[in-house]
């Protein structure tokens, strides 16, 4: 795999993006593309891959950080739930995240039991290991990670595990983008669509935004010379106006996605409306546990209500994961919010832009 | 959260439900509910844990040549030798 780093052959698509950003500029065009997806943004930061771009093409980034998104509010439940002695597991990343007054590290340091997994599968190992106790997994994540949550519920089930449920926040990508792409104070010519939801999505899940919308949309892998391809693609689409989807990284994306992803997702969980920081209530763009399956809801089960939390008044979180603020125009960054004390959830994540351009910047 | 290397697996439960994959020697488990017939020796994207996509490698070769042809391009159209340099320094710009 390590050809796919070889980055000397960055070199003509340096020269490509510079024929195109001429021919751009001779029209009197400037374009702006957005990333959607974290794990891009963290690559774009270490790669140096903005340097690429002529003046041209601007590269926003956008909400594709499952924590970034993520209300305080939620964060405060799950506090809580530990609160009450509930044994909760999260993703690491969650640990660090502010709530409206605290975060799941310091409640652990005083004594709650917060354990972090690397995978869903932990949270099962955990409740069997401690039958007295409840155990709640913080479910919150894309496309990508609602499927393996699933799969760790299905397995549950299975196993009648009966002490564990799940606090859930998912997101879904394509309420998103839509909602991202009617703000009139945001335009989007192109979209660099993310990785691996579009592994579970389909890289058909973006039609609807190069047939109705004309925005140019390529499906692109995480190595900088699949972002570079990726991002020569969707110029060389706005400088011929021929918006379409282009799936690039076709070794991973099927145009239908898969199959069996889709089909435990939707076997489990319903549409719902959700909460997006900076964007405000989509509807549709989340997913709750169906019905059937509401015994393995947290909130039903330990009677709480996830309440809209405080952010940091002065955290400019929403304004950088619509795209219309570069970290660094955030009056905070790098002076009183730090990876190792962030004040808002873009400086927590690795795939956070406020992390991402403060470690490369 | 996202992890892009492929992993390959080298083991499968009865069940066929989990397994174990590699990676340069490093071993994990690994669930496998979300793909269809894996097998021993498929390259899989493992996220949180579980084979989320099979890899395609006749795919994987295809872009790898075709990254490589447009080295080679460069080389015959600037005269310059496309060195295997160090990854990207930050900010490294149009010169
Ligand atoms: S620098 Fe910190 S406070 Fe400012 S937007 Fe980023 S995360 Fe929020």
């Amino acid at each position: 795999m390590d050809g796919f780093r070889r980055l000397a052959a960055a070199a003509p698509f340096r020269k490509r993006l510079h024929n195109h950003g001429q021919t751009l500029a001779r029209e009197g065009r400037k374009v702006q593309l957005m990333e959607v997806c974290g794990s891009h943004t963290m690559a774009i930061a270490r790669f140096g891959i903005r340097g690429f771009l002529p003046e041209s093409v601007a590269l926003v980034s956008g909400p594709g950080c499952p924590v970034c998104v993520t209300d305080p509010g939620y964060i405060d439940a799950a506090i809580d739930l530990a609160g009450r002695g509930v044994i909760v597991a999260t993703f690491g990343d969650m640990v660090r995240v502010p709530g409206s007054r605290t975060t799941l590290a310091r409640t652990r340091a005083a004594g709650g039991q917060i354990h972090t997994c690397y995978s869903p599968m932990q949270a099962v190992e955990l409740a069997q290991k401690n039958p007295a106790s409840e155990v709640v997994f913080l479910a919150v994540g894309f496309e990508t990670t609602i499927a393996p949550v699933m799969a760790m519920l299905d397995t549950a089930i299975r196993q009648k595990v009966a002490n564990l449920s799940l606090l859930t926040a998912f997101k879904l990508v394509p309420p998103a983008l839509s909602a991202l792409i009617a703000d009139p104070e945001i335009r989007i010519d192109g979209l660099l669509c993310p990785a691996h939801v579009s592994a579970i999505i389909g890289a058909d899940a973006y039609q609807p935004y190069a047939a109705k919308q004309g925005i140019a949309c390529v499906v692109a892998g995480f190595e900088p010379l699949d972002i570079l391809y990726g991002l020569d693609g969707l110029v060389q689409q706005l400088v011929t106006k021929n918006p379409h989807v282009e799936n690039q990284y076709s070794r991973v994306v099927k145009a239908a996605g898969n199959p069996h992803a889709q089909r435990i997702i939707d076997h489990y969980l319903q549409p719902t409306a959700a909460s997006w920081r900076g964007l405000g209530t989509i509807p549709a763009s989340g997913l709750v546990l169906r019905q059937e399956f509401s015994w393995f809801d947290a909130q039903q089960r330990h009677n709480l209500v996830v309440q809209p939390g405080r952010n940091n008044p002065h955290c400019q979180c929403g304004e950088v994961l619509k795209g219309k603020i570069h970290p660094a125009q955030c009056s905070l960054f790098g002076v009183a919010c730090l990876p190792d004390q962030p004040l808002g959830p873009c400086m927590v994540s690795s795939e956070g832009s406020c992390a991402a351009a403060y470690k490369y910047s | 959260m996202c992890l892009a290397i492929p992993m390959k697996i080298i083991a499968i439960e009865e069940d066929g439900l989990t397994g174990t994959v590699d990676l340069d020697g490093i071993r994990y488990p690994v669930g496998l509910m979300l793909v269809e017939n894996p097998s021993i020796g498929d390259y899989v994207i493992v996220h949180a844990g579980y084979a989320i996509e099979k890899l395609d490698t006749v795919e994987a070769d295809a872009r790898l040549a075709l990254f490589d042809s447009l080295a080679e391009v460069y080389r015959r159209e600037s005269g310059q030798e496309v060195a295997l340099v160090a990854p990207l320094q930050p900010g490294t710009g149009e010169s």
